[in-house]
Formats: structure tokens, sequence, C-alpha cells
């Protein structure tokens, strides 16, 4: 474990290569996940449903493997990382002392120390702007926004900066920065703390962006957004820290840019993303028993998109149905769709369908804000209309 | 302002002055110290300031003078080139604040790293950045500093710690805190030099930074390049506290003469200790900027002609740094008209070649947006026509 380092000791240098700091030549048993397609078997976990269906994705694994909920599975990643790069650092609000307002840093700044684990005053467009500096100088921080909507105020910082130096610099600088934090629409957390912040930075060039959606990707994702060299924002929802799942004990990435086939199937295709999946699982199980064959694929990597899967489903069943969170306009969706058109124009045999959230700021009444997202139902509705 | 009061401590040894001898004397490359006063003594908030007597010697003296005399010439040329229209855009001259990029370069090492916004270009070049570069980048041509991709407000130079090079106004403060940050994390005993200007001294996110840089005692030295004019309106217009020193509150400042190279030099060392020992410090500048803003900008709808040439009869810092040349004989009035000569040769052969260079490659448009290709061949809604794996 990699010596506790205190952001205000001037105490000796902390060791330049840490106990057990990887050589790339040496063999490792990291396992790079493949695709879906070996592990989703139809596996529809049957269970009361509560707040969503366990994800049906366990990864096939030579040992037992261990539970866990997906905020610990975060926080594993976030272990594993700063054990072996010791320039893997997070900077947020209360993330130190605190734990993390959602735990997904709890412990850490007992175990890496306070210059590792940086608790910022409310100051996101600067602690941003410092993650990115930082990031020019070598250093690879983990900048989370307690809740996505508060990096709104640091959106300069993550468009010009984050985005753009990499490019602007001819090459010189890289920024392999990762953003991350819960969004989306909660428990009746009124409209400033329910926002789907993916619409607003699709747009930002050398930017990647990803959403977890399952402990097993969660931690997968978190691994692979540090290692990788350009900067990846990582969408968590407020409502999933709660899923639990068994992950494999061994060490294993997930690719950042591949989406993750959750049930194969044949008559449409349901491209979906973060807590929307489940709604859309929960939505199969009645189509099931209806006779139809949704094939549901979690797109997971919202830029680029992950064409390659998308489009060899699409030229199998020639049928796509969208469903998100981000509102109509602008959103996800609406870009997905547009790809999809532009690609995959001649394999379609009806129109793109896409659900979004209404283009209204999130109620807090329950009834409202549940009306605004897309629920089961509607999904249902939905494939039975593109089936036709 | 007042000439510099000469203080010979050690006399400098020298060959006599005869000009009939052909090729009698060349210019002094001794590095014999000398010591000379500032112009004006430091004004300090809630720090000791740092003695008026500054140490050089003859041979950094006529460096001073002829950095400062090529940081002079290609400005007034990317002038010319911008009006002959093969500098578009945004361009925003530094003519009048040489003494700041220079003196800063003269107290620190190559390790330490400097950030600034727009008004880049001279601060590139004290960092070593060369002139055939800056002129194809600012010409927006495959040979320049950033591909030509940047432009003008977009020059780096990694390998001299030199971070840019940035358009928006500020947002480069943060990101100096950070690459201070990044110096402490190392234990690399280096600061970091985040200039700004009067104008951005009023961005929240300065005193975030300077906030959290106090909290973590980073190596952050904050420099105000305060030339009295953000764009178009005062510094009495904009900011109700124009003493930008004082405006850390409980972060220590200085003010320094801007336009003196040896009180920038002597400062920055200053502030260079005080940060790596004690945390942040905020440096104002006191300088002057003889263009308008920007090109576009002609600098005299909001000051008055007499206010700029009162500004280069007193206090250029070129002609500053020739004073003190000649009057302690260091040089002779033709070898620095020589080295002028020189100097303007060396920037139109640079222009000269720069406008040989080729514009770039068409593929170059998506070069650099990411840096590693992707694990699959993607076909991004933004890219319809182009079916390629991204580099």
């Amino acid at each position: 474990m990699a010596a506790a380092s205190s952001l205000h000791a001037t105490a000796a240098p902390v060791a330049a290569a840490a106990a057990g700091s990887r050589s790339v030549s040496a063999a490792r048993s990291v396992r790079v996940a493949g695709s879906g397609a070996a592990r989703a078997g139809g596996r529809m976990v049957a269970r009361a449903a509560t707040k969503a269906d366990s994800p049906a994705s366990a990864a096939s694994s030579k040992s037992d493997g261990h539970e866990v909920l997906l905020f610990e599975a975060l926080r594993e990643a976030l272990i594993e990382e700063m054990k072996v790069d010791p320039t893997v650092c997070v900077f947020g609000e209360d993330v130190g002392h605190y734990g993390g307002s959602y735990k997904v840093t709890k412990g850490l700044a007992d175990m890496f120390g306070d210059l590792r684990v940086l608790d910022t005053p409310i100051a996101e467009n600067s602690f941003t702007g410092m993650g990115v500096g930082a990031a020019m100088k070598g250093l690879r921080p983990v900048i989370e926004g307690m809740n996505m909507g508060f990096l709104l105020l640091a959106y300069n910082q993550i468009s010009n900066n984050c985005g753009m130096l990499h490019y602007t610099s001819g090459g010189q600088f890289k920024i392999p920065v990762v953003i991350r934090g819960p969004g989306g629409v909660g428990r009746q957390l009124g409209a400033e703390h329910s926002q789907r912040l993916e619409s607003y930075f699709q747009s930002i060039p050398g930017l990647q962006m990803v959403a977890c959606s399952t402990p097993y990707n969660a931690k997968g994702l978190m691994k692979a957004a540090i290692r990788s060299e350009n900067p990846v924002v990582l969408f968590e929802h407020v409502l999933l820290y709660n899923l639990k799942e068994k992950i494999p004990d061994e060490e294993y990435v997930l690719c950042l840019e591949e989406a993750e086939m959750v049930r194969p199937g044949e008559h449409v295709t349901i491209l979906t993303y973060s807590r929307m999946r489940y709604h859309v699982m929960q939505a199969a199980k009645t189509l099931v028993n209806k006779g139809y064959d949704p094939e549901v694929i979690d797109i997971r990597s919202l830029k680029p998109f992950d064409l390659h899967t998308i489009g060899n489903s699409i030229k199998k069943t020639h049928r796509v149905l969208i469903v998100e969170e981000c509102m109509r306009t602008g959103g996800i969706g609406a870009s997905l769709r547009s790809a999809i058109i532009d690609n995959f124009w001649d394999y379609l045999d009806a129109p793109i369908m896409c659900l979004s959230s209404q283009d209204v700021p999130t109620p807090y009444a329950a009834p409202l804000e549940d009306a605004t997202v897309v629920q089961p139902a509607q999904i249902v509705a939905a494939v039975e209309q593109i089936c036709q | 302002m007042a000439a510099a009061v000469l203080l010979r401590r050690i006399p400098a040894a020298r060959a006599p002055a005869a000009a009939a001898l052909i090729g009698a004397r060349s210019i002094s490359d001794s590095t014999a110290p000398l010591t000379i006063e500032t112009s004006v003594p430091f004004t300090s908030h809630i720090v000791d300031p740092p003695s008026r007597d500054v140490t050089t010697t003859p041979a950094e003296l006529l460096t001073f003078f002829r950095d400062m005399s090529v940081m002079r010439r290609m400005e007034i040329a990317a002038d010319s080139l911008y009006k002959a229209k093969l500098i578009r855009g945004f361009c925003h001259l530094y003519d009048g604040q040489e003494a700041v990029a220079v003196g800063m370069e003269a107290a620190i090492t190559r390790k330490d790293s400097i950030i600034t916004a727009y008004r880049d270009h001279c601060t590139y070049l004290a960092r070593g950045g060369d002139l055939v570069s800056a002129f194809a980048e600012l010409m927006g041509r495959q040979a320049g500093c950033s591909r030509g991709k940047g432009g003008s407000m977009h020059f780096y130079k990694k390998d001299a710690n030199f971070y840019g090079g940035h358009g928006i106004v500020g947002a480069q403060v943060p990101l100096g805190c950070g690459l201070a940050f990044a110096q402490k994390y190392r234990k690399e005993e280096t600061a970091t030099f985040a200039l700004y200007g009067d104008g951005a001294a009023n961005q929240g996110q300065l005193f975030e930074a300077l906030n959290i840089s106090a909290l973590w005692k980073l190596p952050a030295i904050l420099v105000c390049e305060n030339n009295h004019y953000g764009m178009g309106t005062a510094e009495w217009r904009a900011a109700k506290s124009p003493a930008y020193y004082k405006r850390g509150d409980y972060v220590p400042g200085l003010k320094v003469d801007g336009m003196d190279v040896l009180a920038v030099k002597q400062a920055c060392k200053f502030a260079k200790e005080h940060a790596i020992a004690n945390g942040p410090i905020v440096l104002e500048m006191d300088t002057y900027r003889y263009h308008g803003h920007s090109m576009s900008d002609p600098g005299s709808t909001y000051r008055t002609r007499d206010e700029i040439s009162g500004v280069r009869q007193e206090r250029d810092p070129i002609e500053r740094v020739r004073k003190l040349i000649l009057g302690h004989d260091l040089a002779t009035p033709a070898e620095l008209k020589d080295m002028e000569k020189e100097i303007r040769k060396e920037v139109d052969d640079a222009i000269a070649k720069a406008k040989e260079s080729s514009m770039p490659d068409t593929s170059e448009l998506f070069t650099n947006v990411y840096v590693k290709g992707f694990g699959v061949e993607s076909f991004g809604a933004d890219r319809k026509e182009l079916r390629a794996t991204l580099p």
C-alpha cells in the first residue's frame, strides 16, 4: 500500500516507485473483458421489483467473485489504480475526511493521505481548472462533482481547457483526467439536482463520455477511464449506487468505447444507458410475455458511439428504439438517431423512435417527476408500435 | 521616471575605447557583478519587500537588450503581417511589456513553470521558442509551434515548461495553480508563475484558486500584468480596488515597476523563494502596452496619444537598458545599433522562412483530438464522409 502522504507535511519524498508498481512487460492477470455476448444468456433474474432489477451481466470468472454495491465497485477501482499509479489523485468536495457524499471515496484519505485525496472548497470552476493544470504536468486527477450539475460552473474549464488543449497545443499536452459524479433524475431532488449533463458535454471535441450502470461495468469503466490518456467524463447515476452484483476477484478493465449487449434478440434494437437500462429490462419482461424478442444494448459509450455493435444489431433487427433520460431536445438520443440515419439508413424498416425525458425542469412532486422520465409502460407501447 | 542611479561596486574590467582601431573593442561579455538600483522601491502587502539593489552583469544587461529587442521587432513585424492579412483572427501584441517576460526568465529556470493568457508571443520566445515556429504558427502553417492549429492565442512549449497560451480571460489561473499543485505533489522545489491581466484580476476563479493555493500552500505566484486597460476599459472603471497586489487579502503581494527589467528580475527571484517556502504570493507588474488590446483595437479611443508617447519617452524598457549599457560603457551606440540591425534581419529571415512553410494537410483536422486510438473503429455522427480509425 502506498505510504500516506500529507498535504501539509514537509516530510521525506514519497518513494517514486511504490511497492507493487507495475512493469509494462510483466504478464498480468488483467482480463480486458470482451463484449457481453458471451455473458448475457438471457439470464433474467426474477426478483421483486423494488427499485431496479439487478443487472443480468455477472461475468463468468474463474473464482467465485465477491458481491459489491455499485459505489463500492467504483471505490475498488479507485483504490486499485491509486495503489499502482502514484500520479492518480482525487479532487472534490468532501471526498476526503467526510468519505464522499455517496461514499465512493470512503476510507481513501486514510489510505493515501490528504495530498492524494484532496478536499476542495466549493469552487468547481477553479478546482476543475486545477485538475486540468495538474494533468498538463503529468498527474492523473480524478475530479468529482458532488452532483454532476455543479460541474456546469466549470463548463469553461471542461470545454476549452480539458477538451481542447491537446489539439490547440498541437499534441504537446495531454489531459488524462477523469471527471465523474452522480447525475440524472433522482427521488424528488428538485430541478437543479436532477440534471443530465451528457447532453451539454457531448459536443465538446476531445472529451470521451461513458455512463456506467452496473457494479461490474462501473469498476471496469472507472479503471479504463483512469488509464486513458484522454479526458473522460464518467456519468454515474444517483439512484444506482446501491445496486448489488457479484464481480470477479481478478482484475479486469473494460473498453471505454464498447457497448454492452444486455439481452440479445431478433425483433427490435433497444439502445439505452444508465438508469433507463433498468426500465428497459422491466419493459422487456412484459414484452417477452407478449411474444416479442427485444435486443437490449446498453450503449455505455456516449461519445463516441459504438456504431460497430449498434450497427450489427440494426442489420439484424431493422428496428430501433432509443430510450434515454436526457431531455428530448439536443440529447444523446438526438445525436444517436442522427448517427444511425447517416450510417444505417438502408437497414431500417421503420422510423427510429426515441423516448426521452420531457423538456421541463424536473418537478419536485412525485407523480410529476415520474411523468418527466420514461416509464416501462411507454417502452412497451413504443415497441409494439415499431413492430407493427 | 528618474534614470536609475548607478552604483558601481566593483569596477568592470574592460579595454579602453579606441575608435581608430579596427575592431577595437567588442561588446562587453563580462560576467563581473554589477549592482544597479531599481527605478522605484518595491511596495509590498503583508511581506517585507526585497532590496532595491539588483545584482546583474554586463553580459546579462546586453542579453536583456538583445532579447527585448528581438521581442519588440517580432511584435512590430506581426503588426505588418496582420495588416497584410497573413495573420488572421485575433492578434494581441506585447510591445511595451517585454521587461516582464525577460526579467522573469532571468530569475528562474526552465524547470519552473509559466502560464499566461493570449498575449503570449514574447513569453514563448523567452522560454526558448524560436522565431520561425512563432511566425509559422501566427500564419497558420504546419511548422508552427502548435502545428498551425492553435494560432496566436495558443503558443505552448512543453519541454520548457511553458503552458500557454489561453484565450478565455482568467481561466489560466486555476490551471496555473494546478501546475503548482503538481510541483508540490512531486516535491519538485520549483514554482509556477501564473500571469493574468488587470482585466482578468476581477475574475472569481482567480480568488477561488488563490484560496485553494493558500490553503494547500502551493508554490503559485500570481502575476498581474497591469497595463491599466482591460481592452477598452481603464482599470479604475473595472476594479473598485485597482491595488492588485493587495487583492490577495491574506496572501502577500508586491508591486513592481514592470518596465524595469531589473526590478522584475528581483521581484520574481524573491517571489519564487517565497512561494516554495510559504505558499502563494501576488506580484503586480506596473506595465504598459503600446498597441491596442489586439490588432482590431486602435488603442486610441480610450487613451490619448500623448499618454502612449509619454510612456514611450519616459519608461520604455529597452531604452532604459540602453541607457544603462551606454552609461556603464558596456557598448557603444553604434554597436547597439548594429545589434538592432542584425535582429531586424534575423526577424525578417524568420518571416521569410515561415512564409515558405506549407499549410497543414487536411488530415491534420482530425489529429490530436484524442491522444490514443480507440478500441473499435468508429463512425461518429460528426464525421459522415470520413470513415477512418481515429489516430
